[in-house]
């Protein structure tokens, strides 16, 4: 589950000059024809580094991602839910180790992503910093969080990286169960008794701020977004995802009779775009920069993870270990 | 066919198989490598999947439903045994657990796939298939680890030596087993034990580590009578937390 949007902000724009520029010219030509870049394929510098960022982050917000939701995997109420949200829960699981293994691809192993993941050197989506109060915390993650998310994804599965986009593929084919899980619990606890409505109002109050930020502030367009989109690694700014989102979503939700806590929120006619109060921009970049509810918490979960699981990862590495095949 | 039999075998099987499932989920988001992750979740899907076919088939004889079941019952009423409500611990205690637990299930679901009780015999022959591949992963990763460095070894060994007490009391005889035998129900628990530990000591054999000596361990009897450890009560009030907000909505 990843909404992009803090992906590109630190990193300096390398100087192309020193590019071969033949090489240069014919990498922009393939991905102008629609190609896809493999592996093994010539790019410049700044392409691999900006994919791997790329992918690293979405790979972190998958692990990190699963935290907020596995914590009501224990307590999802009934066996319905109790499978659907662990099975919900693996697919993020699985979606990192898919992303982890595409970010490999261009050079950097799992292993290290992960190491600086722990020591907060690379980032993961700001939403997750938020705490899961309530069974009714986690089904609007199920749902809103997820909708964002595939809104992100299906644009950038249509980049030029093939791995990346081969990943997406079937990352949003995942998600899009996610959603009608979401959706259908969402749909239970707004049409059931006075407390379950009052338990989902107050679970999107909470989450809609960082809805809102979702998908990052609006883009500085520089040269350097520019090059992005021209290579096909930023597929759609920031604001547009945000608006698809917003058309897709808020009149589902006032469907259900829940509202939005945004006096402002409303469809601009004339533009065509929806006018919301702006996102306190910089409450997301504080938390970004650790200083938010969960923060501490969550990295110290995959930090113990890590530590915890070490002596099974130097076993496996053990050049005396027999290796069994599973096959009996 | 005594009935209360049956339904005494049918809740020993569905809570043992909530209980591990339940546990088995937590390591959700914290395994030792994102595969080992995802196989735990796998099998903790099946594993609550198998319980609820089991409860199923209690409220085909008149229980409650698998619901209420599951989530409104003490500890005092679960007859699972006491192996699967101790917490995860580290990696080597859950997958020693996994190891010496699936190793018995996979052979009583063998045997309950022949059962006289078609019922049974069906949803057996059914998921009989999803535990073995939960005994081949168990398999294998004892075979890796339990010979790979001596840290690792030494886990593995000290969780075997701690986990054993409480994985001889899964055999614990029912009030109802000569019963349940003579009706072809199944072969027992004593019958399904000796096979257990045939098969467990062909894996063990191929690893360095040591099945210590059964006779001198006393194993920790009364789970399947309602006798649990302190941790059962803490991990079903976990799981019925939001369920009993309101066990009449629809969540």
């Amino acid at each position: 589950m990843y909404g992009g949007g803090n992906v590109f902000e630190a990193t300096k724009f390398d100087d192309l000059q020193t590019e071969d520029p033949a090489k240069l010219e014919e990498f922009e030509a393939r991905i102008a024809r629609g190609e896809k870049i493999e592996p093994t394929d010539w790019m410049p510098e700044l392409y691999r580094k900006q994919l791997i960022r790329m992918i690293e982050q979405h790979a972190h917000s998958e692990i990190i991602g699963a935290l907020p939701e596995g914590t009501w995997i224990t307590r999802a109420p009934g066996f319905r839910r109790k499978m659907a949200q662990m099975a919900k829960v693996q697919d993020e699981v699985g979606h990192a180790q898919l992303l982890y293994s595409a970010a490999e691809t261009l050079g950097k192993s799992r292993e290290q992503m992960l190491t600086d993941l722990i020591n907060g050197k690379s980032k993961y989506s700001n939403v997750f910093n938020y705490p899961a109060y309530t069974w009714a915390d986690s089904n609007i993650i199920s749902w809103l969080i997820d909708a964002g998310a595939i809104v992100n994804q299906l644009a950038n599965a249509k980049g030029s990286y093939g791995p990346y986009s081969r990943a997406l593929e079937r990352i949003c084919a995942e998600e899009a169960f996610h959603l009608k899980y979401g959706h259908d619990a969402v749909v239970h606890m707004a049409t059931g008794s006075p407390k379950q409505r009052e338990m989902i109002q107050a679970a999107l109050n909470r989450w809609w701020p960082p809805i809102m930020t979702f998908f990052g502030p609006s883009d500085k367009m520089s040269t350097h977004t520019e090059t992005l989109m021209r290579w096909k690694v930023k597929m759609a700014t920031n604001d547009e995802c945000r608006q698809q989102f917003l058309d897709m979503y808020v009149p589902k939700i006032w469907e259900l009779g829940l509202t939005v806590p945004d006096p402002n929120l409303k469809k601009n006619m004339e533009t065509g775009q929806w006018d919301y109060t702006e996102p306190d921009w910089d409450e997301f970049k504080r938390v970004i920069n650790g200083d938010g509810p969960c923060n501490a918490e969550r990295l110290a979960v995959r930090r113990t993870a890590e530590e915890r699981g070490a002596w099974v990862r130097r076993a496996l590495l053990n050049p005396k270990a027999k290796y069994v095949r599973p096959l009996a | 066919m005594n009935e209360l039999a049956i339904k005494d075998l049918l809740y020993k099987l569905a809570d043992d198989q909530l209980i591990l499932g339940h546990r088995n989920s937590e390591w959700t988001g914290f395994g030792p490598i994102l595969e080992e992750d995802i196989a735990f979740s796998s099998m903790a899907q099946d594993k609550i999947g198998h319980s609820l076919a089991f409860y199923t088939l209690l409220q085909e004889l008149g229980e409650a439903d698998p619901d209420t079941v599951a989530f409104t019952r003490n500890a005092n009423q679960f007859h699972n045994n006491q192996l699967v409500e101790l917490p995860n611990g580290e990696y080597d205690f859950s997958l020693i657990r996994h190891f010496l637990y699936d190793n018995a299930e996979i052979i009583r679901f063998e045997m309950l796939s022949q059962s006289s009780y078609e019922p049974i015999a069906k949803v057996a022959t059914k998921l009989k298939g999803e535990v073995k591949y939960h005994v081949l992963h168990a398999n294998t990763w004892i075979k890796n680890l339990g010979s790979s460095t001596e840290e690792a070894i030494l886990r593995l060994q000290s969780s075997l030596n701690e986990a054993l007490p409480y994985a001889l009391a899964m055999f614990e005889n029912s009030k109802y087993e000569q019963e349940l035998i003579d009706a072809g129900v199944y072969s027992g628990e004593d019958a399904v034990k000796a096979e257990w530990l045939k098969r467990i000591q062909t894996v063990i054999e191929k690893t360095d580590l040591k099945l210590p000596d059964l006779a001198t361990i006393e194993p920790k009897f009364g789970g399947r009578y309602g006798k649990h450890t302190e941790h059962l009560q803490p991990l079903l009030d976990e799981m019925a937390e939001v369920f009993k907000i309101d066990p009449t909505a629809e969540w």
